[in-house]
């Protein structure tokens, strides 16, 4: 009987309803459907970019070509048929910032609809928000005080046309477009994204942030950011995603590379909640991301902390590549997957320099009948002498028909590496259920409560603006309407 | 490098060699152990060989083994003789049953089968298959995979002969038995033994498998065991490699565990130039047990790879992993161990750990150990370190006068002690206790063991290039 009653609740818990599934009718600019060097000149063009952007999108959709889609992840899914895919399209109506009120009513309204007025963060949040919607950059505010400690922080083909020599020098200098088969398809075809540069001995005094939309059917969204930190500088980025409701798999490639100069420090957070698809599976995003950061100098520090509660399949391992001495890498992780949902994340921790340290928390929470693992790697080489790692990932299944699985991989190469793995998987302890059963809590209130209690202290790591939306995300994927 | 070819692929040449002495490798065997055959060789033809991309393979490489033209013995060279002449097991005390093969092949003094007083057999696997066609036709090749690339199937292509053993229900075989595997040839060899092993309900086993060489000749071991547990058995199963340097090594063992059962696997690699052990364990039925150890010691430029499965596939099974290795000079070792803990699994609780000691900045260390879990209402969680001598510890004992030498040794010494403890065979500990001690003395080496007392004691260099793996 007991039994029963659990089995409804955590059955109403896991079948939440996505609530940013709506769909904003706006005019687009659209390349033809397919993918071939016309599609690239197309896209170059479009955006009018100099001869060496559309040399490297070329070298990377030749490199495309020769590779393979990779297996290995632990998910499943159709084939993709990368010639269906609309690969740019753009508002046709560039707005001009000048006051808000020539903004697309339409665009406000959506903004509206996720939470952000523009408004009210500029005034409140004192957050500068660079608001990506299918791919070019609509929005920019704050741009004058950050322009007045010498940042630049602009869209990705402002930064092109602006910037060339910066784009030039950092643009695949992380992420090869040689990488992978996504970094080579994003090199290729990649739209737009946000592009940050912190001079030295500079500390960023906003948290920065971008919100990533998915809008129109068929379209790939392909984000390119870059974060070139320098010496001695600090700061904060965010980025969040929600995606409006679509019948169709939607593909998002997107690139992400951090430069982290002598003790500069990056540190980038996440809340991702692109459309999972709905309860029997149909539709949903593919987030196919590589996010990497290499920390250069010494003494400088990357940290990612992520919160992952949507997307059909998730494929994503935000890296750091410590070459520095004393260089610091962090990643914070919680990933939620629910009904068919499937993610395949962790990181990649790469030690290269000496005394080099890393710390590795992962939180996955699988309910209804997804997958989720965990797959990361630690490596130190073998001139990465009193290198140190730490890594922690915990596993909690909620019903019967999910699946979590851990996958690290530990490979060492001197004699004064450190590493420590350690990982449990189990369902939500009873006692402490008992606990707040008897306390008066119900079954839902509990569940939800041990749930945020368990991924706390990954949520400690996000800024305090993000805090808030994450822990409502976390609701929303598994409490339902109780949240 | 005159023994390797470029020509002819590997695949193509064992299946050509298969061919060709077909009739030799079949002996007296029961058809349906030939169809087995057929269809193992459709494998190696269609799946190939294990390679650097495939995920258990990535840090061993097979290539440079599989390039070697190696000798095969079709044929039982060896004749009943006495085996103390040329061997003697180093644990004096211990008291087994003991068995030997010789470059693959069962030598036996008086009879190829044994039958003990209380009804159980142990022999030559290629006689069992004359004499129990039915018996081994049940149960050989069940649980070995067949479908996929590798060695396995190489191996149930071309076995001939190996231990066979067949426990009747209720016995209890009270004294150890001992299978000696043990190579001496002049020539570079192939040897493919296959070991089968019967458990009916409510028996009792302790199999100790020690792999030796006698020469420092170029040779290839790809073993394959197979052992079957009905309801209450139980099976103690230690590996004891101490090999040459040029010898390689591919231990493939399959248990099969039906209810309540309990299956106590040790490995442990004291020496050998290129050592895989495979082990997969399959929980079938509920309330089973399934401990594995294993403790690897390696120098100079020597390879080991653990590679463990344990497949929970009934509710109510428990099992525990615990896999540690010292690696000094350019040694390497890979540890990839996985629980799988199927849908209708529940109330399952397992362990896993590995834990390393690298002793020098040119060894190195990969481990993966892995989860894939289905069922919810389990308890399961691994935990990999690398990493060298506590410096807390090591102050202590120096605090305490010990000298750094003296301080290290026991540090290590009480690291692989963990494991060691664990052997339930008295002599038998006491013997690896020692073996250990003295290695991690730096005073064991492979010629002190070795029955040939060759005039040098140079370390022969090891052919394969082990820096690429």
């Amino acid at each position: 009987m007991a039994e029963d009653k659990n089995n409804d609740i955590l059955d109403e818990l896991t079948s939440a309803e996505y609530k940013y599934g709506f769909y904003t009718d706006m005019e687009m600019d659209q390349a033809p459907k397919g993918l071939n060097e016309d599609t690239i000149r197309f896209i170059s063009a479009r955006k009018n970019e100099p001869e060496f952007m559309l040399e490297f999108r070329l070298k990377a959709f030749r490199h495309w070509q020769t590779m393979k889609e990779p297996k290995w992840a632990h998910v499943h899914y159709p084939p993709i048929d990368f010639q269906d895919i609309i690969y740019y399209s753009a508002p046709r109506k560039k707005p001009q910032y000048e006051s808000l009120d020539e903004v697309d009513p339409e665009l406000l309204e959506t903004f509206e609809k996720l939470g952000i007025p523009l408004e009210e963060q500029k005034m409140l949040a004192g957050v500068a928000v660079d608001a990506v919607m299918d791919s070019v950059s609509v929005a920019t505010t704050f741009r004058e005080t950050l322009a007045e400690k010498g940042i630049i922080f602009c869209s990705f083909s402002e930064a092109v046309q602006k910037h060339p020599e910066l784009i030039k020098k950092y643009m695949g200098s992380v992420v090869p477009y040689t990488d992978n088969y996504y970094a080579a398809l994003n090199s290729a075809v990649f739209s737009d994204g946000s592009f940050c540069y912190i001079p030295k001995g500079v500390r960023c005094p906003l948290e920065l942030s971008t919100y990533f939309r998915i809008n129109a059917a068929n379209t790939g969204q392909f984000e390119r950011t870059l974060i070139v930190a320098e010496e001695g500088s600090y700061v904060s980025y965010m980025e969040g995603c929600t995606a409006p409701m679509r019948d169709e798999n939607q593909l998002h490639a997107a690139i992400v590379e951090i430069v982290a100069m002598k003790d500069a420090e990056v540190k980038y957070s996440t809340v991702q909640n692109w459309w999972p698809g709905d309860k029997k599976g149909r539709g949903g995003v593919y987030n196919f991301v590589t996010k990497r950061g290499i920390c250069e100098g010494e003494n400088s520090k990357i940290s990612w902390t992520q919160v992952e509660t949507g997307s059909a399949i998730t494929w994503k391992y935000p890296s750091v590549v410590l070459l520095g001495d004393n260089s610091k890498g962090e990643f914070y992780s919680v990933a939620v997957t629910n009904n068919m949902q499937q993610a395949d994340t962790g990181t990649k921790m790469i030690h290269l320099g000496k005394n080099t340290r890393s710390t590795i928390i992962s939180k996955g929470i699988s309910a209804g009948q997804s997958n989720n693992s965990y797959r990361g790697l630690v490596k130190s080489s073998r001139r990465a002498e009193n290198a140190r790692n730490f890594s922690q990932c915990d596993s909690l299944l909620l019903g019967d028909k999910c699946g979590a699985h851990t996958f690290p991989y530990v490979e060492v190469g001197n004699k004064s590496t450190i590493v420590e793995h350690e990982a449990t998987t189990s369902k939500i302890s009873e006692d402490q259920l008992f606990y707040c059963l008897q306390r008066g809590m119900d079954m839902e209130a509990a569940i939800g409560l041990i749930v945020n209690g368990y991924a706390k202290e990954v949520l400690n790591k996000l800024p305090m603006e993000f805090a808030v939306e994450a822990q409502k995300l976390l609701s929303i994927s598994l409490e339902g309407s109780v949240g | 490098m005159q023994n390797i070819t470029e020509n002819i692929s590997t695949e193509q040449r064992m299946i050509d060699l298969f061919k060709g002495n077909i009739d030799l490798i079949r002996g007296n065997e029961p058809e349906s152990i030939s169809l087995l055959r057929q269809k193992a060789i459709e494998t190696v033809k269609t799946k190939g060989f294990p390679d650097i991309t495939t995920e258990n393979w990535r840090f061993t490489d097979l290539d440079p083994l599989l390039r070697t033209v190696y000798d095969f013995d079709f044929t039982n060279q060896s004749r009943p003789f006495d085996i103390e002449k040329i061997f003697s097991c180093d644990v004096y005390d211990l008291d087994t049953f003991s068995v030997t093969l010789l470059n693959g092949w069962f030598v036996y003094q008086n009879a190829p089968l044994t039958t003990l007083k209380n009804g159980t057999i142990i022999g030559s696997l290629s006689k069992a298959m004359e004499v129990y066609p039915e018996l081994v036709s049940k149960y050989l090749g069940k649980i070995a995979p067949l479908e996929q690339p590798g060695l396995t199937a190489l191996n149930t292509a071309f076995f001939q002969d190996g231990l066979f053993i067949y426990v009747p229900e209720d016995v209890k075989v009270d004294k150890p038995i001992q299978l000696i595997n043990i190579v001496n040839s002049e020539r570079p060899v192939m040897f493919q033994p296959r070991h089968l092993i019967i458990q009916e309900k409510d028996s009792q086993l302790t199999l100790v498998h020690c792999d030796h060489s006698l020469t420092h000749n170029i040779s290839f071991t790809n073993s394959v065991s197979e052992a079957f547990l009905a309801k209450n058995a139980e099976l103690d199963f230690y590996k004891i490699q101490n090999k040459g340097h040029n010898s390689a090594v591919i231990n493939s063992s399959f248990f099969s565990q039906k209810q309540h059962s309990k299956l106590t696997s040790s490995a442990l690699t004291l020496n050998g130039g290129f050592t895989k052990n495979i082990v997969y364990s399959l929980l079938e039925e509920p309330e089973c047990n399934a401990t594995h150890n294993g403790l690897y010691l390696v120098d100079s430029n020597q390879h080991v790879d653990n590679q463990l499965e344990v497949d929970h596939a009934a509710p109510n099974c428990t099992s525990e992993q615990l896999y540690k290795g010292i690696l000094d000079d350019e040694a390497t070792a890979v540890f990839s161990g996985k629980i799988m803990v199927r849908r209708d699994a529940q109330k399952t609780l397992a362990y896993q750990n590995n834990k390393n000691i690298l002793l020098t900045d040119d060894a190195k260390a990969n481990t993966q150990p892995q989860l894939e879990i289905y069922a919810d209402d389990v308890k399961c969680s691994h935990g990999a370190t690398v990493g060298q001598l506590d410096q807390e510890a090591m102050f202590y004992l120096r605090s305490r006068g010990l000298n750094e030498r003296a301080a290290r040794q026991l540090l290590m010494y009480a690291f692989a002690a963990e494991v060691v403890r664990r052997i339930s065979i008295e002599p038998l500990k006491e013997r690896i206790d020692h073996l250990v001690e003295k290695r991690l003395k730096g005073e064991l080496s492979i010629c002190d063991q070795c029955m040939l007392h060759c005039n040098t004691k140079e370390p022969t260099v090891f052919n394969i290039d082990v820096s690429k793996l």
